[in-house]
């Protein structure tokens, strides 16, 4: 992820510079949007497997201490390692240090939002370990030196002719070809290599199984399996939050997670791991990373929830014409937008109102987050503790002066009706945020309430 | 204190009051035909699939859709004359050259198309990835309604990995264009056997 100082708005306005790109992303999304409807609507139970979905991940966080206890002992019982991580940086030493008990160097690794989160990759390069990315989406932002700007489809932002040339640079495929197909092709030649000569793989977990032990991985491309079946060192790596009490929950979990994430019945492979393969080492590592302080937020426990199928990203108005990157954050989106403020308030304290508030995002969550409404309950919570931007704090105490005085309102609604019919420029200029990307109404003749007194009779 | 303690105290500090588990309620399913569903469901996510009496109709319909075939293995002696038997123990990276893998499954799910199989019928984890085609059978009655009846199945038997196959593998990365034959198998034919009882 690029590390700059650039907020919401500002990397949203770069990208909205290209409007019929903007439009095409808008459109792409909102076609992955149509294929959830689809396959949701056919399904009766819909929304009772999204109440019941919604309980279990509940009941998850209220008893989440014992349930990875007991997640524990019996993915030991299964011959699992496990690690615990307290933040990112210990996951990323510790899965150092089972590469290098292994004299591993070369790695491969299957798609996971925690990684991305912890910046595994950049600390890995530091210390000399090539990790190759097997999800064709995060191959090609890795060879672009980009991160996914999407949790579920990692390269949305990339057109074919730009991947064509990316393949031309990189695989030598022949310049100008964008065919899906060829290109799919010569990244299975490219990824087949480096699954038969990696020896150890890290792969992410959708879900945990407290009862059983045994986690699970869903993927379309089958990538997390070439990977942890050919290495001889498995990894898994998983939030303290994906643990769900009871292996028969899967049977509502997967029947919700494709069809909201792209609409498919379910992922081309849902694989259960439960024991190493035979001479293989099989480890997990649990990571807090700030979910145990999430937790401690009653207003905003609830995003520990979230399963990652970004119904959200692709529902909202916001998302789709801004684009991943511009949530400077490894979990882009509306749900990002909750998750961010409690890893760091001041980096990620634009992002809650990167939302038009509209609670699309709230309608389509298959756990029922109420994410609209944590957005709200952010805002106040970073203008609270001071991390408003200076604008925004005064141009809000100048409202809440003119607000509170009749007087003072009754003059400044004269003087800004006066202000836009005499001197419309003084108010349509770039230093008026409110301007940018609308025309200014036509001013009206008199005020509602002199209208009013006029009236009443 | 370990990291592993520091988090759990962290976690039981902060979790809210215990909420119950709720019921897990089945539902009825709005189609009556579980093999029609499946053969449907199947299709539409680019799976091929026939219904035939027997082994010998299968090995007949291979030879037609594959006509050109390099390694095939399986691990079903069945096919043993049409196929190479494959042992277990061997190298799984052996396994790169694999044109076809005929495997047998557990069973079927009509509302996904997914077949369940795991390690004891798969005998190589990787099998069933690797091959460039891959060729599965199912029992006519093996076929369940929905998912959470799939769980009822597996509850209770033993596994090191078993996994749900839902079609050839496939990516839509590149521009929402949907390409089958992502890093699996580049197709999926599943027979359905009649059995007779």
């Amino acid at each position: 992820m690029q590390h700059n100082n650039k907020d919401h708005a500002t990397l949203a306005a770069t990208f909205n510079v290209d409007e019929p790109r903007v439009n095409w992303h808008d459109e792409t999304l909102w076609f992955v949007r149509q294929k959830r409807d689809k396959a949701v609507h056919i399904l009766p139970e819909w929304e009772a497997l999204r109440e019941t979905a919604s309980q279990i991940k509940n009941n998850v966080l209220s008893n989440l201490n014992a349930y990875l206890l007991q997640f524990e002992k019996n993915a030991q019982q299964n011959g699992i390692t496990v690690h615990w991580a307290a933040d990112d940086n210990e996951h990323n030493q510790l899965i150092h240090s089972i590469l290098q008990q292994n004299e591993i160097s070369r790695i491969v690794k299957s798609k996971s939002m925690l990684t991305e989160e912890c910046h595994l990759n950049d600390y890995l390069k530091q210390v000399g370990i090539d990790v190759v990315d097997t999800d064709l989406g995060e191959r090609i932002v890795q060879l672009a030196d980009e991160a996914p700007s999407h949790i579920v489809l990692p390269c949305i932002h990339w057109k074919k002719e730009e991947i064509g040339e990316l393949f031309h640079q990189y695989l030598g495929t022949p310049k100008g070809n964008a065919d899906p197909q060829f290109l799919t092709a010569a990244a299975r030649d490219h990824l087949r290599e480096k699954f038969l000569t990696r020896r150890a793989a890290i792969t992410g977990v959708n879900f945990a199984i407290a009862e059983t032990g045994e986690f699970v991985v869903c993927t379309n491309e089958g990538n997390a399996d070439m990977g942890a079946h050919l290495a001889d060192v498995h990894i898994a790596c998983m939030g303290i939050e994906k643990i769900i009490p009871l292996q028969k929950h899967l049977g509502v979990f997967l029947r919700i997670l494709t069809r909201s994430a792209t609409g498919q019945p379910i992922t081309t492979y849902s694989s259960h791991f439960k024991q190493p393969r035979k001479g293989q080492q099989l480890h997990i590592v649990i990571v807090d990373n700030g979910r145990s302080r999430q937790l401690g937020r009653d207003d905003f426990r609830s995003s520990l929830k979230c399963i990652r199928c970004a119904a959200c990203f692709n529902t909202c108005p916001v998302y789709r014409r801004s684009g991943g990157h511009s949530y400077h954050t490894a979990i882009a989106g509306p749900i990002g937008s909750i998750l961010a403020p409690n890893l760091d308030m001041k980096q990620y304290a634009d992002l809650p109102f990167a939302s038009t508030l509209c609670g699309s995002c709230t309608n389509v969550c298959p756990v029922k987050i109420d994410i609209h409404q944590q957005l709200y309950k952010w805002r106040q919570v970073l203008v609270k503790e001071g991390y408003a931007p200076t604008a925004k704090k005064i141009a809000m105490k100048g409202m809440a002066v003119t607000l509170s005085s009749p007087g003072i309102y009754k003059l400044a609604g004269k003087l800004g009706r006066w202000v836009i019919k005499n001197l419309p420029f003084m108010v349509n200029n770039k230093f008026n945020p409110w301007y940018k990307q609308r025309d200014l109404p036509s001013s009206p003749k008199q005020s509602f309430g002199e209208w009013y007194a006029k009236n009443r009779k | 204190m370990s990291s592993r303690e520091k988090i759990l105290s962290a976690i039981k500090n902060n979790q809210p009051a215990l909420t119950p588990m709720p019921h897990i309620e089945y539902f009825t399913q709005p189609f009556t035909n579980v093999v029609e569903k499946y053969k449907m469901v199947l299709q539409s996510i680019g799976g091929t699939v026939q219904e035939v009496n027997n082994i010998a109709a299968i090995i007949e319909a291979l030879k037609i859709q594959f006509k050109d075939a390099g390694r095939i293995i399986t691990v079903v002696n069945a096919f043993a004359e049409y196929a190479e038997i494959y042992t277990q123990n061997d190298d799984p990276h052996k396994l790169d050259n694999v044109d076809i893998a005929i495997i047998n499954a557990h069973f079927g799910v009509a509302e996904n198309g997914a077949v369940w199989v795991t390690e004891a019928i798969l005998q190589e984890r990787v099998l069933p990835f690797i091959c460039q085609h891959l060729v599965a059978v199912i029992n006519k009655q093996d076929i369940v309604a929905t998912l959470q009846e799939a769980y009822d199945k597996i509850a209770g038997t033993s596994y090191g990995f078993g996994t749900f196959i839902a079609g050839p593998s496939k990516t839509a990365d590149i521009e929402q264009s949907l390409v089958l034959g992502a890093h699996g198998p580049k197709t999926m034919t599943i027979f359905i056997l009649n059995t007779v009882d």
